[in-house]
C-alpha cells in the first residue's frame, strides 16, 4: 500500500511538473535573446505571477474568494519606498522582512475579521479593507499622499557591509525575479501536498464535512489568508522594485479585480494556472493597449478587457488549463 | 471505563416559536445499536445535528465519554470520539476513496503548521484510513475518485469516513437511503459488526432493517419521544401503533 | 460644537444616509431575492447622475424644461435600461456561482465605465439646481442651509416610504418577499418568477439611477462616482444584514452620521472611519444586523 500511494503520487506529479521547469529553464535562457523591452515585460509576468500564486492559494485551493488582496501587494511596494532612506539604499533583507511582516499583520486583522463571515459577505469585506488601506496611503500623510513615493535607490542584498547583489546592475533584477517565482512555486507545490495543503483542499471541498471529522478549519483558513498576502507582498516588493515608484493605485480594486482574472482566466486550482493567467492577462493588456493595433480607440482597453472578462467567463469557466488538461478529470458527477 | 457513551438529557432545539426537538433524552451504550424512528419531520435529523454540535442546543444537556460536552463546538465531539455520517452523501467527489478517508482520518493528527511533510509519507492517516475502507468492504474501489461510485458504494464510504476517525460513538443518519436489497444486506452486516466496540445511533425509515439489528428503538413524534424500549415492547406499544397509524408496523 | 452647526451636520449626515439607504436598497434587494452580487450597481447610481446632466438641456429644449420631468425622464429610462440588462445580462447569472458573478460584473464596471468615457467623455461636470429650490433656509442668525439638500432628504424620505409600503402591503411586495424564501413555491403557484425577477432588477436600478439623479447638483458628475458609492453601499450592506431593507435603511443612516461626523471630529481618519464601524460591527454581530426579508 504505501508504494501504491507513492507510485500514484509520483505518476500524476511528473507530467505536470515537466512544462513547468522546462518553462523556468527557457525563462533562464531568455535574456539571452531577448531585447530589453520583452525581458522587461516578462519581468512583470513573473512579478504578476508570484501575486497570482498567492491568490490562488486563498481562492483555488481554499474556497476564499478575496476581492482586496491587492492591499497586501500595495503593503509590500510601499514597505519598499517607506525603508529606503532618500540617500542609501536599503538592505534587502530588511525590506522584505518589514514588508512580510506587515502586511501578515494587517492580514492578521482583516482575515480575523472576515473570516467570521462566508460567501458574499467576505467578498464584499476584503474589498472593503483592501479600499481602508488605499485611503490610509492615498489621504493621509503616512505614504506619502496620492503622487506616491519615488524609490531613489534599490535595495541591494547585503552582507554586513559588503554589497552581494545590486540590483541596478544588469540583469541582476530579472534573475533574482525568477528566483522568487521558482522559490515560491516550490513552497507552494509542497505545501499543497503537506497535511496542511490536503486540509485546505478538503475545506474547500466541504468546510462542514471537515468540521464533523474534527477539523477546528479556522487557524487553517487564517494561515492561508496570512500566507497569501505575505507571498502577495513580496511580489509587491519586487514590483517596487523593478518599476522605481509606488502610488496608492497599486491598491485600487481594479488590481484586486485584475489578480483574482488571472487565476480564472489560467484555471482555478492549479498552480500552473496562476501563472499561465498571468502571462494570458498581461498579453491581453498588452495588445489592448497597443497603439499600433487599435489607433486611438487604444485609450479605451478597458472595454476590450471587460468584454474579453465577461466571454470567457461565461464561456470557459474552467479557464485556460482546462482546454490543456482533457486527461485528468478530477471533477467527477 | 464506562460503557455509557453518551448521555442526552432533556435536549431541546427551538425554532422560533418551533419545536423540533422537544425534552428528548437517549443514553447510548458501548456494544448496543439504538435506533430512533418516527415520521417524517419528527426531529430525528435535527436531534443528531444538536448530539453532534452542528446546530447549537436550546436546552439540555449533553455529556459525552464522562464530560460536560453541551457547549462544545462540532471538531471538538468529534475529537474526542463522536462520528457521524449523513443521509444525503458529504464524501469528497473528486478525491480517491483513500484519499477521502484519509483526509477525515488526519484530523486526529492535526498538525495545523506543519506545511512540508508529503501526506503520501503520514503513515498514521493513511493507516487509519485503509482500516476503515477494508472494514467497510471498499478495498476492491479504494483507488477509485469517489464521484463515480455507485450509490450503494457511496453510502459505505459515507461510513467509512466516519470510522476513519476511530470514533466511539456513531451516529448514523439514514445510512440505508436510496439502497437497494443487496446493498442493504451488505450495510446490515456491517451495522452489526459496527456495535462490537461502538455505541452506535441509528436514525432510520426502513422499519425491517431497524427491528432486525436494533438492541433499543426510541420514537419520536413531533419532536418528542413517545416511546423508548426494546423492540418487542415497541412493536407491541399502542401508543406508538397510534401514531404510525398501523401502516409499517404490521407483524 | 454650537448647536446650528450640530444641527447642519445631522442633516447632512440624514440626506446622506437616505441617498446610501436608495443605492443599498437595490443592492440588497438584488441579492436578498435573486443571489446576485453586483459589483456594478454603483454603475446605475452613475447613470443618474449623467441622465440628469444629459437630460436637463433635452428636457429644457424639447419639453419646456421642468426639473421633475427630468427626474421622472431618468427614472423611466433607467428603469427600462435595467429591464433590459436583466433580460440580456444578468438572467444568466443567477445559477453561476459568486466568483463567476463577481468576475462578470466586474467586467462589466470596465465596459460602463469605457462606454461612459467614449460618450460622455472623461471631464467633470456640473448639475445646476432648478432655481425654485436654490435658495437657503435660515437656521439661525448666521446660519442657513441649504433647500436642496432637504428636498434629497424629502424625495428619498419618500421613496424609502413607498418602498417599505410596496414590500409589506401590496401582492407584488408579497410576491418578490415570497420570492426570496422559495423560488419553486412561487413558481407551483403560477407566478411568474423570471418576470418577478425582472422586475425587482429594474427596480434596484430605479432606486439607484434615482439617486444619483437627485445628487448629481450636489456631488456634481465626474469619473469613477459609481466605484465610491458602491464601496460604502457594501459597508452599508454588510453592517444591515444581506437581504435585509430594513438593516440597509438603519445601516444608512449609521453609515451617513459615522461618516459626516468623522469628518468634522476626526478629519485625519477622514475616510477610514466607516470602515472602522464595519469592523467592530463584524467583532459584534458578523451576520448583520438584521436577517433577510
Amino acid at each position: 500500500m504505501t508504494t501504491m500511494a507513492a507510485d500514484d503520487a509520483m505518476r500524476t506529479r511528473l507530467p505536470k511538473l515537466l512544462p513547468v521547469l522546462i518553462a523556468f529553464a527557457l525563462l533562464a535562457a531568455f535574456p539571452a535573446f531577448g531585447s530589453t523591452f520583452y525581458v522587461d515585460l516578462v519581468g512583470k509576468i513573473m512579478i504578476y505571477s508570484i501575486f497570482a500564486m498567492s491568490l490562488e492559494l486563498l481562492v483555488g485551493q481554499t474556497g476564499l474568494v478575496s476581492f482586496g488582496h491587492a492591499a497586501f501587494f500595495g503593503i509590500g511596494a510601499y514597505a519598499v519606498a517607506m525603508v529606503t532612506a532618500k540617500v542609501d539604499a536599503a538592505s534587502l533583507w530588511l525590506v522584505v522582512v518589514v514588508a512580510v511582516l506587515a502586511s501578515a499583520a494587517y492580514a492578521l486583522v482583516v482575515g480575523a475579521l472576515s473570516l467570521r463571515t462566508k460567501g458574499v459577505y467576505f467578498i464584499m469585506i476584503t474589498l472593503a479593507f483592501a479600499q481602508m488601506a488605499f485611503f490610509v496611503f492615498h489621504d493621509t500623510s503616512f505614504g506619502g499622499g496620492s503622487d506616491g513615493i519615488y524609490l531613489y535607490y534599490k535595495p541591494a542584498l547585503t552582507l554586513g557591509s559588503l554589497v552581494l547583489v545590486d540590483f541596478d546592475k544588469g540583469r541582476a533584477m530579472y534573475f533574482g525575479t525568477l528566483a522568487c517565482l521558482v522559490a515560491t512555486f516550490a513552497f507552494l507545490a509542497v505545501l499543497l501536498r503537506s497535511r496542511y495543503g490536503r486540509a485546505l483542499a478538503g475545506i474547500k471541498a466541504n468546510e462542514q464535512r471537515m468540521r464533523a471529522a474534527g477539523f477546528a478549519t479556522y487557524p487553517y483558513k487564517l494561515g492561508a489568508f496570512v500566507l497569501g498576502a505575505m507571498i502577495a507582498s513580496l511580489a509587491g516588493v519586487l514590483f517596487a522594485m523593478k518599476d522605481g515608484v509606488v502610488n496608492p493605485e497599486l491598491l485600487v480594486w481594479n488590481q484586486s479585480g485584475a489578480v483574482l482574472l488571472m487565476i480564472i482566466l489560467g484555471g482555478l486550482g492549479h498552480l500552473r494556472g496562476a501563472m499561465l493567467g498571468a502571462l494570458m492577462f498581461t498579453v491581453l493588456q498588452e495588445v489592448y493597449q497597443s497603439e499600433a493595433l487599435f489607433g486611438s480607440f487604444s485609450k479605451h482597453w478597458q472595454l476590450m478587457l471587460g468584454l474579453t472578462i465577461i466571454a470567457f467567463v461565461a464561456t470557459m469557466p474552467r479557464g485556460l488549463i482546462g482546454l490543456f488538461g482533457k486527461r485528468a478529470k478530477k471533477e467527477a458527477p | 471505563m464506562s460503557d455509557i457513551l453518551l448521555v442526552a438529557t432533556g435536549v431541546s432545539r427551538h425554532f422560533g416559536g418551533l419545536k423540533a426537538v422537544d425534552d428528548v433524552s437517549v443514553t447510548l451504550t458501548r456494544g448496543e445499536l439504538h435506533a430512533v424512528i418516527g415520521t417524517n419531520g419528527a426531529g430525528k435529523s435535527t436531534l443528531v445535528n444538536v448530539l453532534s454540535g452542528e446546530i447549537p442546543i436550546t436546552t439540555g444537556a449533553i455529556t459525552l465519554l464522562g464530560h460536560d460536552a453541551t457547549r462544545w463546538t462540532q471538531p471538538r465531539r468529534s475529537r474526542a470520539g463522536l462520528g457521524r455520517s449523513y443521509q444525503r452523501n458529504t464524501i469528497f467527489p473528486q478525491f480517491t476513496v483513500f484519499e477521502n478517508c484519509r483526509l477525515t482520518a488526519q484530523a486526529r493528527w492535526p498538525k495545523v503548521w506543519d506545511w512540508w511533510t508529503p501526506t503520501s509519507r503520514c503513515a498514521d492517516s493513511r493507516e487509519a484510513a485503509l482500516r476503515a475502507i477494508e472494514r467497510a468492504g471498499l478495498m476492491p474501489v479504494v483507488q477509485r475518485l469517489a464521484g463515480t461510485l455507485s450509490h450503494g458504494q457511496k453510502r459505505q464510504l459515507e461510513i467509512a469516513m466516519c470510522l476513519a476517525t476511530d470514533p466511539q460513538v456513531l451516529l448514523l443518519d439514514e445510512p440505508l437511503a436510496g439502497m437497494g436489497a443487496e446493498e442493504t444486506e451488505r450495510m446490515l452486516a456491517l451495522l452489526g459488526e459496527l456495535k462490537d466496540g461502538h455505541a452506535v445511533l441509528l436514525i432510520e425509515h426502513d422499519m425491517d432493517a431497524v427491528f432486525r439489528v436494533a438492541d433499543r428503538i426510541t420514537v419520536m413524534v413531533n419532536g418528542r419521544v413517545i416511546a423508548s424500549d426494546t423492540p418487542a415492547a415497541v412493536r407491541a406499544s399502542p401508543a406508538v401503533q397510534l401514531a404510525y397509524l398501523g401502516d409499517e408496523f404490521v407483524a | 460644537m454650537d448647536f446650528p452647526t450640530f444641527l447642519i451636520q445631522c442633516l447632512n449626515a440624514v440626506q446622506y444616509g437616505l441617498l446610501l439607504f436608495l443605492v443599498a436598497s437595490g443592492l440588497t434587494l438584488i441579492f436578498g431575492i435573486m443571489g446576485v452580487i453586483n459589483l456594478a450597481h454603483g454603475s446605475f447610481y452613475m447613470l443618474g447622475a449623467y441622465l440628469a446632466y444629459g437630460l436637463a438641456p433635452l428636457v429644457e429644449r424639447y419639453l419646456g424644461g421642468g426639473f421633475f420631468t427630468t427626474l421622472a425622464l431618468g427614472v423611466v429610462l433607467a428603469i427600462a435600461f435595467g429591464y433590459l440588462l436583466e433580460w440580456v445580462f444578468f438572467s444568466y447569472l443567477y445559477e453561476r456561482e459568486h466568483l463567476q458573478q463577481v468576475l462578470m460584473t466586474y467586467g462589466l464596471i470596465l465596459v460602463f465605465e469605457e462606454l461612459r468615457s467614449i460618450l460622455v467623455g472623461d471631464e467633470v461636470h456640473g448639475v445646476a439646481t432648478p432655481d425654485w429650490l436654490s435658495g437657503s433656509f435660515p437656521l439661525s442668525e448666521v446660519m442657513t442651509y441649504p433647500v436642496y439638500r432637504l428636498f434629497i432628504s424629502v424625495v428619498c424620505a419618500i421613496v424609502a416610504i413607498a418602498l417599505w409600503a410596496v414590500m409589506t402591503k401590496t401582492r407584488l411586495g408579497m410576491r418578490i418577499r415570497a420570492g426570496a424564501t422559495n423560488r419553486e413555491m412561487v413558481q407551483a403557484l403560477g407566478i411568474p418568477i423570471r418576470f418577478l425577477y425582472r422586475v425587482v432588477f429594474a427596480i434596484g436600478v430605479g432606486l439607484a439611477a434615482l439617486a444619483g439623479l437627485v445628487a448629481a447638483p450636489v456631488s456634481s458628475v465626474y469619473p469613477g462616482m459609481g466605484s465610491q458609492v458602491l464601496i460604502i453601499c457594501f459597508v452599508v450592506v454588510v453592517i444591515g444584514g444581506i437581504g435585509s431593507i430594513r438593516g440597509a435603511f438603519v445601516a444608512a443612516l449609521l453609515v451617513g452620521l459615522v461618516d459626516t461626523f468623522g469628518k468634522v471630529l476626526f478629519p485625519s481618519l477622514a475616510g477610514m472611519l466607516i470602515y472602522l464601524l464595519m469592523a467592530a460591527m463584524l467583532l459584534w454581530k458578523p451576520e448583520g444586523l438584521f436577517k433577510a426579508g
